[in-house]
């Protein structure tokens, strides 16, 4: 039987080395390259506030339409500073030219006459124009939505918490399964987080409500895997023969859990790839994070969660500076 | 076969019946209700807008009665499903699934529906013009910056020009009076128009200043535009005239406006989404085949996995479907884009725990016990694992949906509904279902048959609970 549980600092190794990365685009690229603190996240219009317009052009290529050209008419009709972005789509089954652009949000005392005036200037400009999509966030609602963000994450993972302390009551040191779980449920995260930053940074991904949704789904099934995990470590303590060390239970409930943990990952990929190949363009991102997020959940909650407990059992931080390798073998220690 | 497995077995075939029939109900209808899905804003396009009042004395009940107001505009529209809804102190969300002129539903949402009559002092001032008047000398629309309208230099003129004296109240309109009408009383050329009356005060003065200005022009101002000025042929006895308009949509907005009374409050548009139908067939489309994919490939994948368990769980799961979706058009559920992806999402969720049971089913039959004994251990021993971890999700589920809530945006509503009910019934169809159909399987199990579950005792070690049992 392999033993898991022996490499832990490999995966935990592992993760470090995944996670890194992330957090320096979240955190010290933006440090650097923009040379004040902010988080390296592109928010979308949700958040920030502003518009997005969503407009296709029947029959051109985007090559006819070029983005200089849309942000000219844009500037024009008193949108300054617009954001473009091409691609190529259908409408009724023929090629169309397909554009997103960021302004500021609509007038909120005269929004039409706005919008009017765009699209007026566009079919001047270009002829025949579609909207699609047009979307407007004042600053009043974008604010209050990040603060609402923040909340909902932040009281997701407190109730989790709490459950969680409760479900294990019966078990030896129950606030160590909740804590443990929250910790692999903040790997979880900050993956999340970090890859929403590279992504960010090189092909524009940006942060919006959905993308909130797919963090705290995500959050949830990686404490869903970890429960798991923990449920049958709670259960092997109980029949636990003398003698039997901490390290092996652990192990065991691991291995025993291991088939179930892959075959559930399985079918939710499954699920997801279907979605991701078939779902449609604007959920496209959302279910991307959701997979990428939903594996390392699965991850975290065999080699970071479970492992972290048998830490917690040996107090191993207190020789993680006195020796070179914590992870080596040490002398079991009966727990 | 015990008669508990055959009541389970009854309850099933009930609840997958009533399910059954609501999704392929005769004329969509059950119980006299409609069953019909209900598509969001983003599945068959429309506009969703947030209304904000820009009066910080605005009081709650002020906000609700214009969010009544507002929904009686919104049903004069004749679109099905709309939303009004206030949303904390001060908001107003709207959402106006179908419609296909956004910025005239808008128009009809946010307009005042304040009807004046103002003496121009004998001249005629455009149609559109905005007005300072004695009832409103300082209008909204003129505070908006409007740089390339061609109302705009008059707009200018107006907004330090003069005030025009209010001949009526806006108050004192008889609502019950407003009609759609004809101008010249229907006869050739006649165009659509609106019958009003006025009451009290501005009855009197709308008499006394249309009897004594007769061959003069008066103004008809709504919500500070100019409706027309047309020229006085008669005094207006009692009040009641008709105001002449261009075409009947122009009549329908007017007469909306008026009819189901002011907005108590003025009110600015903070937030809108408008999608088009066609994107949002586009989307409903490329759902529904990811939908069906996903649901064959996981029902495959169990078959293949777990033998007849995993036919069985896939029947289960075909049950599952049919009860969400029933649920959706019984409550109703409103599907949207990420609706639909926490249902997709849920069935990954449903078979969760039937892969614990069968993980569980094979590792107890490995130990030495009989079928039917690992079975009733594979549902028993994976009990507390299944309640605890969908406990998380439904927390979360139910976070989302109060996020969702304040954040008054329906799409991250959607998904939390529909991933919270995709828990409750998997749990039902997962245990309930699963169980009771394996229990009625078990007696076609015989040691020859064994490849049926996919088990066998080759590598059975000792009967020794704590053994780690390699059950893959």
């Amino acid at each position: 039987m392999e033993n898991l549980v022996r490499h832990r600092y490999w995966w935990f190794t592992i993760s470090l080395l995944i996670i890194l990365p992330g957090l320096y685009f979240l955190l010290l690229n933006p440090l650097i390259t923009g040379g004040g603190f902010r988080v390296g996240l592109r928010p979308s219009i949700d958040f920030s506030g502003g518009a997005l317009w969503d407009l296709r052009f029947p029959g051109k290529a985007p090559a006819d339409v070029t983005t200089s050209a849309i942000v000219d008419v844009f500037a024009k009709s008193g949108f300054e500073g617009a954001q473009v972005q091409l691609s190529s789509a259908t409408l009724d089954g023929k090629p169309a030219a397909e554009v997103l652009v960021r302004t500021r949000s609509l007038s909120a005392t005269d929004p039409n006459s706005e919008i009017n005036v765009v699209f007026a200037a566009l079919k001047t400009a270009f002829g025949e124009v579609t909207r699609e999509r047009l979307e407007s966030v004042g600053p009043t609602v974008s604010q209050e939505s990040t603060r609402s963000a923040i909340i909902a994450v932040l009281g997701a993972s407190l109730f989790i918490l709490i459950y969680l302390t409760w479900a294990f009551r019966k078990a030896p040191h129950p606030v160590r399964y909740g804590v443990c779980a929250l910790i692999a449920m903040l790997h979880d995260v900050l993956l999340v987080l970090g890859v929403a930053a590279i992504l960010g940074t090189f092909f524009g991904l940006e942060v919006d409500a959905l993308f909130l949704t797919a963090l705290l789904t995500i959050l949830s099934f990686s404490v869903h895997d970890t429960i798991v995990v923990f449920d049958r470590i709670r259960e092997n303590l109980i029949n636990r023969r003398s003698g039997e060390i901490f390290d092996n239970i652990v192990n065991h409930s691991i291995v025993q859990t291991l088939p179930r943990s892959i075959n559930t990952q399985i079918t939710t990929l499954f699920t997801l790839t279907a979605l991701l190949l078939f779902g449609g363009q604007s959920i496209r991102n959302f279910i991307a994070i959701l997979l990428i997020g939903l594996i390392s959940g699965t991850y975290s909650s065999i080699f970071n969660a479970a492992q972290l407990l048998v830490v917690w059992e040996h107090r191993e931080w207190q020789r993680w500076f006195r020796r070179g390798d914590p992870g080596s073998d040490q002398p079991a220690i009966p727990a | 076969m015990r008669s508990r497995d055959l009541y389970s077995l009854l309850l099933i075939a009930i609840v997958a019946g009533v399910a059954l029939f609501i999704n392929f109900a005769p004329s969509q209808s059950f119980l006299g209700r409609d069953v019909r899905f209900r598509l969001g804003l983003d599945l068959q396009g429309g506009i969703q807008v947030l209304l904000r009042t820009t009066s910080a004395a605005a009081t709650k009940d002020e906000v609700q009665t214009a969010a009544g107001v507002i929904e009686r505009r919104v049903n004069g529209l004749g679109v099905g499903e709309t939303v009004v809804q206030v949303a904390g102190n001060d908001r107003i969300i709207v959402e106006l699934p179908g419609v296909e002129n956004p910025e005239q539903a808008v128009e009809t949402l946010r307009g005042t529906g304040r009807l004046e009559f103002i003496d121009p002092q004998g001249q005629y001032i455009p149609t559109g013009t905005v007005v300072r008047t004695t009832g409103e000398p300082n209008p909204a629309k003129l505070a908006s910056t409007n740089p390339l309208t061609g109302t705009n230099t008059v707009t200018n003129t107006a907004a330090t020009g003069p005030i025009y004296q209010s001949i009526t109240d806006g108050k004192d309109l008889d609502t019950s009076a407003v009609q759609p009408a004809f101008s010249q009383g229907g006869t050739l050329g006649s165009k659509p128009a609106v019958a009003f009356a006025f009451k009290g005060n501005s009855a009197l003065g709308l008499e006394k200043f249309t009897s004594a200005s007769v061959g003069k022009p008066m103004c008809i101002v709504l919500d500070s535009a100019v409706v027309s000025c047309p020229v006085i042929n008669a005094a207006l006895p009692n009040g009641s005239g008709v105001i002449e308009t261009n075409s009947t949509v122009d009549r329908d907005r007017i007469l909306n406006e008026l009819k189901y009374g002011a907005l108590p409050i003025p009110l600015v548009v903070e937030t809108s989404r408008t999608v088009s139908a066609t994107l949002g067939q586009d989307s409903v489309r490329t759902s529904i085949t990811a939908g069906i994919a996903g649901l064959i490939v996981v029902a495959l994948f169990m078959v293949l996995f777990y033998r007849l368990p995993g036919f069985l769980a896939a029947l289960a799961l075909m049950i599952y479907t049919a009860i969400s979706f029933g649920i959706y058009r019984l409550i109703p559920i409103t599907l949207t884009l990420p609706g639909i992806a926490g249902f997709i999402l849920s069935i990954g969720l449903a078979v969760d725990a039937n892969v614990l049971i069968f993980a569980r089913l094979r590792e107890e039959y490995r130990r030495g016990r009989d079928i039917r004994t690992a079975l009733e251990l594979g549902f028993e021993e994976s009990w507390p694992a299944i309640r605890d971890s969908n406990a998380s999700t439904i927390i979360t589920s139910i976070v989302l949906f109060l996020f969702g809530n304040s954040f008054g945006v329906s799409i991250i509503k959607g998904f939390a509904i529909t991933l919270f009910l995709g828990i409750v019934v998997s749990l039902f169809t997962a245990i309930v279902v699963t169980r009771t159909f394996l229990r009625l399987a078990t007696p076609v199990f015989s040691e020859q048959n064994a490849w049926l579950f996919g088990i066998d005792r080759r590598n059975t070690s000792a009967v020794d609970p704590t053994a780690p049992a390699e059950a893959v």
